[in-house]
């Protein structure tokens, strides 16, 4: 069981995507997993082949909880040991045992003695396709005589709707309590505001979308994100993580956006290496997040992976906001809506509109003086937007 | 395609956008975007599907005109009918 969050303790397997004999390639995505944050697409991070699934489904393991084994692309038995990585989304397998792994080509047999099924009353071929297909034959609503479970049973299971419900809020609304509680508790912020002339951002934007059709446009979201991955490079202090005895910088850049919930609540999952993505592609996948955030569906990787995050107010926000680090991260982007305001432009006082930049930051891991440079940075780049 | 089935269209795409709110009971004047909560993204992909439903272009400096139903499908209308179709 995967960690998708700093505080999740278990999580609820909900649906497997692949089953024993399936070949996978790495990030293909394996099961639904249901957490304090709704249901979350799991992905693999191994080339290979599924071994035999652990863990049955509507069953609820504790982090660290070996799903799946996984047979490697390069060697049949025993399986191999998976190097540590830092969001083990199918743990390693189990150390070889009596039985080991079949290869592939017998693996999908494996499931059908499940010790969990026998005791229950199923014909042999409701048994043989519940092994084929990876379901807990205890989950499933017998209609035979005396209440056995038949064929049709297990078809009827494994065909019913999807268990994309979407978010709990009330799940939803815990999982951020923790992960706040946390961060102000633990986390020395301090935080910093810089506010810039927006027109040329503005401008830009404007003429950008003037010259394109509806689905090829940007949003200013998508200029804001692109200046603060341009931006981060020159300052890694604040792109990686503390686990609280030290501060470990991160090479990629993944910006986590913050997307609200209508209703209430927000997740942040990550736009994976943000600063690579020129701004049609940034906005795409921006698109892609924003829909399926707001459907529940997010994977696993775009929860755990963010190394900063973002927080735009949008258009109907407020002028700045003091933004809370989402741990294990080390600083949190926020900005504020543009309101036309008062400016002096060369001695002169002009009505312009006006961002505000903020930073909430991490004082184990960097310092103000830095934090005040990168915030200028961010601005600078955003009035100099052809340079996006 | 008259006003109502323009009216209806919009509520339709809202829904594809936010199944969670429910459109169709607004006013004709009601500002989308507070009575519905829908964000600059929201109103970004409802002018993306109206385009694409319609076949017309949407120009961005119009997509204000989104924002009410009512407003909507008048400007949807003259889009449609009016003799300057740019898309």
């Amino acid at each position: 069981m995967p960690s998708l969050g700093a505080d999740m303790a278990a999580g609820t397997l909900v649906e497997w995507l692949k089953h024993p004999g399936d070949e996978v390639r790495r990030g293909d995505i394996v099961a639904v997993v249901e957490t304090d944050k709704g249901a979350i697409e799991v992905e693999i991070f191994e080339d290979g082949w599924i071994g035999a699934l652990l863990v049955a489904e509507g069953t609820e393991v504790p982090v660290g909880t070996p799903l799946a084994t996984i047979v490697g692309r390069d060697r049949i038995e025993p399986p191999p040991a998976s190097p540590p990585a830092p969001v083990p989304v199918l743990a390693p397998p189990p150390p070889p045992a009596p039985s080991a792994p079949r290869p592939p080509s017998t693996a999908r047999e494996a499931p059908k003695e499940a010790p969990t099924t026998a005791a229950l009353r199923a014909s042999p071929a409701a048994r043989w396709l519940a092994g084929e297909r990876g379901i807990d034959l205890s989950l499933v609503q017998g209609t035979g005589p005396g209440g056995a479970i038949q064929r049709a049973d297990v078809a009827t299971f494994s065909s019913r709707p999807k268990h994309r419900e979407g978010i709990d809020p009330a799940q939803m609304r815990r999982a951020i309590a923790a992960a706040m509680a946390r961060s102000k508790r633990e986390i020395p912020h301090y935080y910093l505001s810089h506010s810039f002339d927006a027109s040329a951002a503005l401008t830009f934007l404007a003429d950008y979308n003037a010259a394109r059709l509806p689905a090829d446009r940007l949003l200013m979201a998508a200029l804001l994100i692109r200046a603060t991955a341009l931006a981060l490079p020159d300052f890694p202090e604040f792109n990686g993580f503390h686990d609280g005895e030290g501060f470990t910088p991160s090479e990629a850049i993944h910006i986590g956006f913050a997307i609200a919930i209508r209703g209430g609540g927000l997740a942040a999952p990550a736009i994976r290496e943000t600063g690579q993505l020129a701004l049609p592609e940034l906005m795409h996948r921006l698109r892609d997040l924003t829909l399926r955030v707001r459907r529940g569906e997010f994977r696993s990787s775009e929860l755990s992976d963010p190394t900063v995050t973002i927080s735009s107010l949008g258009e109907r926000g407020v002028d700045l906001l003091l933004p809370v680090i989402y741990p294990p991260q080390v600083a949190i982007i926020g900005f504020g809506t543009i309101r036309q305001q008062p400016w002096v432009v060369d001695d002169r006082i002009e009505p312009r509109p006006v961002m505000t930049v903020t930073l909430g930051a991490d004082h184990r891991a960097n310092d103000g003086h830095r934090g005040a440079l990168l915030l200028g940075r961010i601005a600078e780049l955003l009035q100099e937007p052809h340079k996006l | 395609m008259n006003r109502t089935d323009l009216r209806a269209m919009i509520v339709e795409e809202i829904g594809n956008i936010a199944p969670e709110v429910e459109a169709a009971t607004l006013g004709d004047g009601e500002d989308l975007r507070k009575a519905l909560d829908l964000d600059s993204m929201d109103i970004f992909n409802l002018v993306v599907a109206l385009s694409l439903r319609l076949g017309i272009d949407i120009p961005d400096a119009d997509a204000g005109q989104l924002v009410t139903l009512g407003g909507g499908a008048v400007y949807l209308e003259r889009r449609l009918t009016g003799p300057a179709l740019s898309g």
